[in-house]
C-alpha cells in the first residue's frame, strides 16, 4: 500500500484523524477531541449487575461503582467542556431509576460545570430518570455526527458505539484479544466502557459493510497505550 | 488371604446364598470367592462396606450380591399393592460404565432367574424414559453423580428414594478425588437423611489411605465413623519391563518417536496390545507413527475423549470382539471397563504415578490369577528414571493416590440450591447433614451460613439484591426457592464438570469455506483455544488423520484432508498429570544412590556418571541448584522434582524476587523435574556473594506477599475463579431459552473477577478460588512442602558450562511458550510489524 495515500496517520499515542478532525483514542476506552474540548464514552451499561440480578444471576453489585470510578479518573484528566455518552448508558430502561443515591450523586458531580449529552441507545431509548444532561437521538459537531448505532452504509465522520468491538491477533502461537476502536479513517465504532460489557470481534458479520476494508485499523486497548493493528493481522473469534 | 478350604467355602456359601445362587455357581464349575461371601455377610449384618480389590477379582458381582439375594427373598408384589421404590442405586463416574454394568449384570440375573428389574439413567436417557422411571422405578437404578444431584433437586425426591436399601459406588477411588466426589458425598448425606438405615458399598482399586474412603462411605456422626473394610490382595505379580532401546534415548521431548519400530515389533508378537499415553496429542502422534511403519496393515485403532462418540463406540465394539491388534488410548480407557483379550499393555511416556501405572497394567489379562505383561517406553532420559522408580514401586505395592482435600464451597453452594429446589430446608438441619459428609466434616457454621447467604443473594456486603433473592427464609424459618424459574435454571446447570469450550470438527471438501450443505461427517471435538491459534491452511493431526484447517463457522470447525508431514499437533488443555510426590521421592532416591544405576540402561547410567564428574548429584533430601553462563545469558537450573505445576509457580515467584535483586531475569521454563531461569545478570556470582543468598531466595516467605501479588493478576487464578463461578451458580453454563449467546451479551468471568477482587476481596467465592488454586493449577501446597524440606539443604554449583543434567530442560527453553502477562508485548510486536512494513 502506498503510504502517501493513507487518509490518516496513526501514532503510538492513539492520535488519529476522523473525517479530518483530530482525535485521541485513549487506552482506557474513551475518545477525546482536543479541538472541541469533547470527551466521548460509549456503552456504559450502568446497573447491568442489578439488571441481571432481576432474573436470578447475582453478579457482584459493584459494576456501576467500578465503571464510575474509571470514568471519574478520565474526566479529571481531561477536564472536558463537553461529554457525550454514546448510548446504552444504562443497561435497561429502569436502570436510571434503580441507580443508588450515592452513585447518582457521584454522576451529578462529574456532570457539573460541563455540557453533558445522553445519546439514546437501544437499551435506554428514553431520557434517564432524575439526572441532568440533555437526551438526544444524535448530535452533530463540526464534520462529525454522534449516534448510538452505526449506519449500515458508509458515513464519513460518524462516531458510534453499540457493537462493542474487540479484535484478536495471534503472535508466537499465542492469542491476544482486546477491546478496540474500529476505524477506517472515515468513521469510528467505539469500544464498550462498562465493567460488565462483553465484546464482539470486528471480523464478525455484524460489521459487514461498515468500513473500507483496505483502510481498516483496530486500535486495541493495551495496559498503558493503544496498539494500532492493521486489519490484515486480525483473526476472527 | 484364602484360608478357607473349598468345602468350608461351599458350606459357608450355602449358609449365606439362596439355593438358586449356589446352583448357578455350581453349574458353571465356579464357587463364590471369599471376599464376595464376606461382603455379603457383612452387608446382611447391616454394615456399610468398602471392598478394595484389583481388576478381575469379581468386584461388580460382589457389590451386587447383597442386593440380589435381598431381592430374591422379597415376596412378589400383589396386584393393587403400592408401587415399590428403588431398592439399589448404583453410581459410577462414567456413563459408559453404568451401561456396561447393566449389560454384565443382566446375564447372571436372568440365568439365576431373579425377578429383578434394572435400568440406567444418564444424560443420554430420553425424557419419556425418565418420566416412566419416576412412575415405575426399577429395582436397581444405574446412574452418575450428576443424575443423583438432579434426582435430589426434584420435589418428589423423598418419596422416590423411600425404599432405598443400598447404594453401590463403583470406582470410588477415582470419584472421591474430584469435585464430583464432593457433590456425590453431599448427595449421599441427603440419601441417608431420607433413609437412615441406608448402607453404602464402595468398590475401589488399591489406594494409599483406605481409611479416608471408609469414612467417606458413612455418615460422620460420630466423626471418624468408618465402613467395614475388605481387602483382596493383588493377583499374580505383573511382568513389567522397561524398553531397553537399541536407539539413542532422547534428552527431552514426549513423543517417544525413537521407539516406534520396537513398539511395532511388540504389537506383532502379541494378540492384542493396549498402548497407553498421557495426553491426547501424544495419542494422535503415536497412532500416526505406528501406521507409518505398519507394513503388515495390522488393525490398529485410536481412542480418546475428543473423538466422536460413534467413532469411539465402533472401536470399543471391535475391541470386545477381538478384531483389533492394538489400540492407542488415553485415560478414557483407564477405568474398569472390560476389554477383550488384551495380553500386553505398552505405556508410552512416564506413568507420572505408581498407582496410575498399576491401574493401567491391570488392563492386561483381565483375570486375577494370570500375570499381566507390560512394557514401559520412556520418552526421554528423565522418564527412564521415572519409569524405573514406578516399576520398583509397583513391585513393592506402593501407592500414591493423592490425599483427599476438603470439600469445595462452590460445590456446597450448588448442593444447597439443589436441596432448596427439592424441598424447603432449615439451616440447622442442613448444616448437620452436610457435616455428616466426610469432605465437609470440618466445615464451620459461620462458613456454612455464608454459603447459604451466597446462594440467596450472592452474599455481598452491599445488600442490594435482597429483593432478587433466589431462596428466601419464610416465617417458619425454612428456606424456600423464591420462584419456580430458579429450579428450572438449577437443573440446566447442575454438575461440576466444566467443559473447555470446544468446536465440532467437520470434514468438507478442500478449499470450500464450508457451506453447510456440503458438510461431511463430524470427527470429534477440539478445544477452541487450540483452534484460535490456527490460520487457514494450517495442518494438524486429529482422529488419526492429518487435516487442513479451512475455517470456523458458528460452532463448527471445517477441515479437509491434507497429506502434509509437518502437521501441528492438537494442543489440549487437560490430560497432563504432574509427577506424583511419591514418585518424585523415588526418583531423587535413585539419583542419589549409584548402586541402583545398574538397573538403568547404559546410556542413562553414563549420563548420571558424567553429571557426578562435571557437577554433582544431589542427595535424597537436597535441592541442587546449578548456575552457568551460555551465550549472552546466565542460567540457573533447579532440580526439585516436584512436578510441572509446582515448578511453574516457583518459576513465577523466583523471577519476581530476582527482578528485585537486580538480576534482570528474562524468562523461565518448567518441566516435571526441573525449572530454569535465564537472566542478563550473573546469578552465580550473586549467590556466591550472598546477594541474595540461595537460602534467602528460596525462603518460604515467598508464599506470602509475593504469591499474593502475583496471584492477583494471574490467568491461572482467573481460570480457577471461572470454574468456581460456574459450579457455584454465580454464572450460568446454560440459561433457559438462551442456549447460544454471543460474547457481546455474556459477562465474562474475568470481568467479574476483577470487579469482585477490587471491591470485596474476602468474598466466599474468592476464598473458594484460592483454596482450589492451592491444590490445583498452582500446586502451592506441594511447593510449600518442598521449600520447608530443602531449608538449609540447598547445594549450589557455580559452573563454567552447562551440566549433563541440565541438557533436557535447556532444550525446552524457547520451545514452550510461557503463559503469563505478556499480552501487551505481543500486541506491540504485531503493531510494529505493520509499522515496519508500512513506514
Amino acid at each position: 500500500m502506498n503510504v502517501a495515500l493513507r487518509p490518516f496517520v496513526a501514532r503510538k499515542d492513539g492520535a488519529i484523524l476522523i473525517a479530518g478532525e483530530r482525535a485521541v483514542c485513549d487506552q482506557r476506552g474513551v475518545l477525546h477531541f482536543p479541538d472541541f474540548g469533547l470527551l466521548v464514552v460509549s456503552d456504559l451499561h450502568l446497573e447491568k449487575g442489578s439488571s441481571l440480578a432481576r432474573r436470578g444471576v447475582l453478579l457482584p453489585p459493584y459494576d456501576t461503582a467500578a465503571t464510575l470510578t474509571r470514568l471519574q479518573a478520565i474526566i479529571a484528566d481531561y477536564n472536558p467542556q463537553m461529554v457525550i455518552s454514546l448510548g446504552d448508558s444504562f443497561h435497561d430502561g429502569e436502570g436510571s431509576a434503580r441507580l443508588p443515591d450515592p452513585f447518582r450523586d457521584r454522576l451529578c458531580a462529574m456532570m457539573a460545570g460541563r455540557d453533558w449529552f445522553w445519546v439514546a441507545g437501544n437499551h435506554d431509548p428514553d431520557a434517564p430518570a432524575g439526572l441532568p444532561g440533555e437526551t438526544v437521538r444524535e448530535l452533530a459537531i463540526g464534520g462529525l455526527v454522534f449516534r448510538h448505532e452505526p449506519s449500515a452504509v458508509p458515513v464519513a465522520g460518524e462516531i458510534a458505539g453499540h457493537l462493542h468491538p474487540c479484535a484478536r491477533i495471534v503472535q508466537r502461537g499465542r492469542s491476544v484479544r482486546r477491546r478496540c476502536f474500529a476505524s477506517d479513517g472515515d468513521r469510528v465504532v467505539m469500544p464498550a466502557f462498562g465493567s460488565y460489557t462483553g465484546s464482539l470481534n470486528v471480523l464478525d458479520r455484524a460489521y459487514a459493510g461498515l468500513f473500507r476494508r483496505e483502510a481498516f485499523i483496530a486500535y486495541m486497548l493495551g495496559a498503558s497505550r493503544i496498539f494500532a493493528i492493521n486489519g490484515s493481522m486480525l483473526r476472527p473469534g | 488371604m484364602n484360608t478357607l478350604t473349598r468345602s468350608q467355602m461351599q458350606h459357608e456359601a450355602a449358609a449365606l446364598l439362596p439355593a438358586r445362587f449356589v446352583k448357578w455357581f455350581t453349574e458353571r464349575g465356579w464357587s463364590p470367592r471369599p471376599h464376595q461371601l464376606e461382603l455379603l455377610s457383612r452387608a446382611q449384618g447391616g454394615a456399610s462396606v468398602l471392598l478394595i480389590a484389583p481388576t478381575g477379582a469379581g468386584k461388580t458381582l460382589a457389590g451386587f450380591l447383597p442386593t440380589l439375594t435381598d431381592l430374591e427373598h422379597r415376596p412378589k408384589r400383589k396386584p393393587g399393592e403400592a408401587r415399590r421404590g428403588i431398592h439399589t442405586l448404583y453410581i459410577s463416574p462414567l456413563k459408559a460404565l453404568a451401561v456396561d454394568i447393566e449389560r454384565n449384570l443382566t446375564k447372571p440375573v436372568s440365568e439365576i432367574g431373579l425377578p429383578v428389574t434394572m435400568e440406567t439413567r444418564t444424560g443420554d436417557t430420553p425424557g419419556h424414559k425418565r418420566q416412566r422411571q419416576k412412575l415405575v422405578p426399577p429395582d436397581i437404578l444405574m446412574t452418575t453423580p450428576e443424575q443423583l444431584a438432579l434426582l435430589i433437586a426434584a420435589s418428589d425426591a423423598q418419596r422416590f428414594f423411600e425404599d432405598l436399601r443400598y447404594v453401590v459406588l463403583d470406582e470410588l477411588h477415582s470419584l472421591v478425588t474430584s469435585k464430583r466426589g464432593h457433590l456425590l458425598s453431599l448427595g449421599l448425606a441427603r440419601l441417608r437423611r431420607y433413609v437412615p438405615s441406608l448402607q453404602a458399598i464402595g468398590l475401589s482399586a488399591t489406594v494409599a489411605e483406605p481409611d479416608e474412603l471408609r469414612r467417606w462411605l458413612v455418615g460422620q456422626n460420630p466423626p471418624g465413623d468408618m465402613a467395614d473394610l475388605i481387602t483382596v490382595a493383588g493377583g499374580a505379580k505383573p511382568e513389567i519391563t522397561i524398553l531397553d532401546s537399541e536407539e539413542h534415548v532422547p534428552w527431552s521431548g514426549h513423543s517417544a518417536r525413537y521407539a516406534t519400530p520396537e513398539i511395532y515389533e511388540a504389537v506383532k508378537r502379541h494378540k492384542t496390545t493396549l498402548l497407553f499415553v498421557n495426553t491426547r496429542s501424544q495419542a494422535e502422534l503415536l497412532f500416526q507413527e505406528l501406521w507409518r511403519v505398519n507394513d503388515d496393515s495390522l488393525p490398529i485403532a485410536l481412542h480418546h475423549g475428543s473423538l466422536d462418540v460413534a467413532q469411539r463406540r465402533r472401536v470399543e465394539k471391535a475391541m470386545e470382539t477381538n478384531s483389533l491388534r492394538a489400540i492407542v488410548a488415553t485415560s478414557t480407557l483407564d477405568l474398569g471397563i472390560d476389554w477383550g483379550d488384551v495380553d500386553l499393555v505398552v505405556h508410552v511416556g512416564a506413568p507420572k504415578g505408581a498407582s496410575r501405572l498399576a491401574q493401567r497394567i491391570g488392563r492386561s489379562n483381565h483375570r486375577m490369577d494370570e500375570p499381566s505383561r507390560a512394557i514401559l517406553i520412556p520418552a526421554n532420559r528423565f522418564e527412564v528414571l521415572e519409569c524405573r522408580a514406578a516399576l520398583d514401586a509397583n513391585y513393592l505395592g506402593a501407592q500414591d493416590t493423592p490425599p483427599l482435600v476438603d470439600g469445595g464451597l462452590d460445590v456446597l453452594s450448588q448442593h444447597v440450591l439443589g436441596c432448596a429446589c427439592g424441598a424447603p430446608f432449615y439451616s440447622d438441619d442442613l448444616f448437620e447433614e452436610v457435616r455428616s459428609a466426610a469432605p465437609y466434616a470440618s466445615l464451620d457454621r459461620a462458613t456454612f451460613d455464608r454459603v447459604v447467604e451466597f446462594v440467596a443473594t450472592g452474599g455481598y456486603s452491599l445488600k442490594s439484591y435482597e429483593r432478587y433473592a433466589r431462596i428466601r427464609r419464610t416465617k417458619d424459618g425454612a428456606w424456600r426457592v423464591s420462584n419456580p424459574r430458579v429450579a428450572q435454571q438449577y437443573r440446566l446447570n447442575v454438575g461440576t464438570i466444566i467443559e473447555v469450550p470446544a468446536l465440532n470438527v467437520r470434514y468438507v471438501k478442500a478449499g470450500s469455506k464450508g457451506s453447510a450443505s456440503r458438510g461431511g461427517p463430524v470427527l470429534g471435538k477440539i478445544e477452541e483455544a487450540f483452534l484460535e491459534t490456527l490460520t487457514h491452511g494450517d495442518t494438524f493431526m486429529f482422529a488419526g488423520k492429518v487435516l487442513r484447517f479451512e475455517g470456523i463457522r458458528e460452532n463448527e470447525c471445517f477441515v479437509s484432508n491434507a497429506a502434509g508431514a509437518d502437521a501441528k499437533v492438537p494442543y489440549y488443555g487437560g490430560g497432563k498429570f504432574p509427577l506424583s510426590t511419591y514418585l518424585a521421592e523415588q526418583v531423587r532416591a535413585m539419583l542419589a544412590d549409584p548402586s541402583r544405576w545398574k538397573n538403568l540402561p547404559n546410556q542413562v547410567a553414563d549420563w548420571l556418571r558424567i553429571q557426578a564428574e562435571k557437577s554433582v548429584l544431589p542427595r535424597r533430601q537436597d535441592l541442587l541448584i546449578e548456575t552457568f553462563p551460555r551465550g549472552e545469558r546466565h542460567y540457573m537450573v533447579a532440580y526439585p522434582f516436584e512436578g510441572r505445576l509446582a515448578h511453574q509457580t516457583l518459576g513465577m515467584l523466583l523471577t519476581r524476587r530476582l527482578e528485585r535483586a537486580g538480576a534482570r531475569p528474562l524468562g523461565f521454563v518448567a518441566t516435571d523435574y526441573a525449572m530454569a531461569i535465564w537472566s542478563l545478570g550473573d546469578m552465580g556470582q550473586m549467590f556466591r556473594r550472598g546477594r541474595p543468598s540461595l537460602g534467602q531466595l528460596f525462603d518460604e516467605d515467598m508464599l506470602g506477599d509475593d504469591l499474593e501479588a502475583w496471584l492477583a493478576d494471574s490467568w491461572l487464578l482467573k481460570r480457577t475463579f471461572r470454574n468456581c463461578a460456574l459450579i457455584s451458580g454465580l454464572i450460568e453454563k446454560r440459561h433457559p431459552g438462551q442456549e447460544k449467546s454471543g460474547r457481546q451479551v455474556t459477562v465474562s468471568a474475568d470481568l467479574i473477577y476483577d470487579v469482585l477482587r477490587s471491591h470485596e476481596p474476602d468474598h466466599i467465592l474468592l476464598q473458594a478460588t484460592r483454596a482450589d488454586a492451592a491444590t490445583g493449577l498452582l500446586d502451592v501446597r506441594r511447593l510449600a512442602e518442598m521449600l520447608s524440606r530443602i531449608r538449609s539443604r540447598i547445594v549450589h554449583k557455580d559452573l563454567e558450562r552447562i551440566s549433563p543434567l541440565a541438557v533436557p530442560i535447556m532444550l525446552e527453553v524457547g520451545k514452550m511458550p510461557v503463559h503469563g502477562e505478556a499480552g501487551d508485548s505481543l500486541l506491540s510486536e504485531a503493531a510494529d510489524l505493520v509499522e515496519e512494513a508500512m513506514g
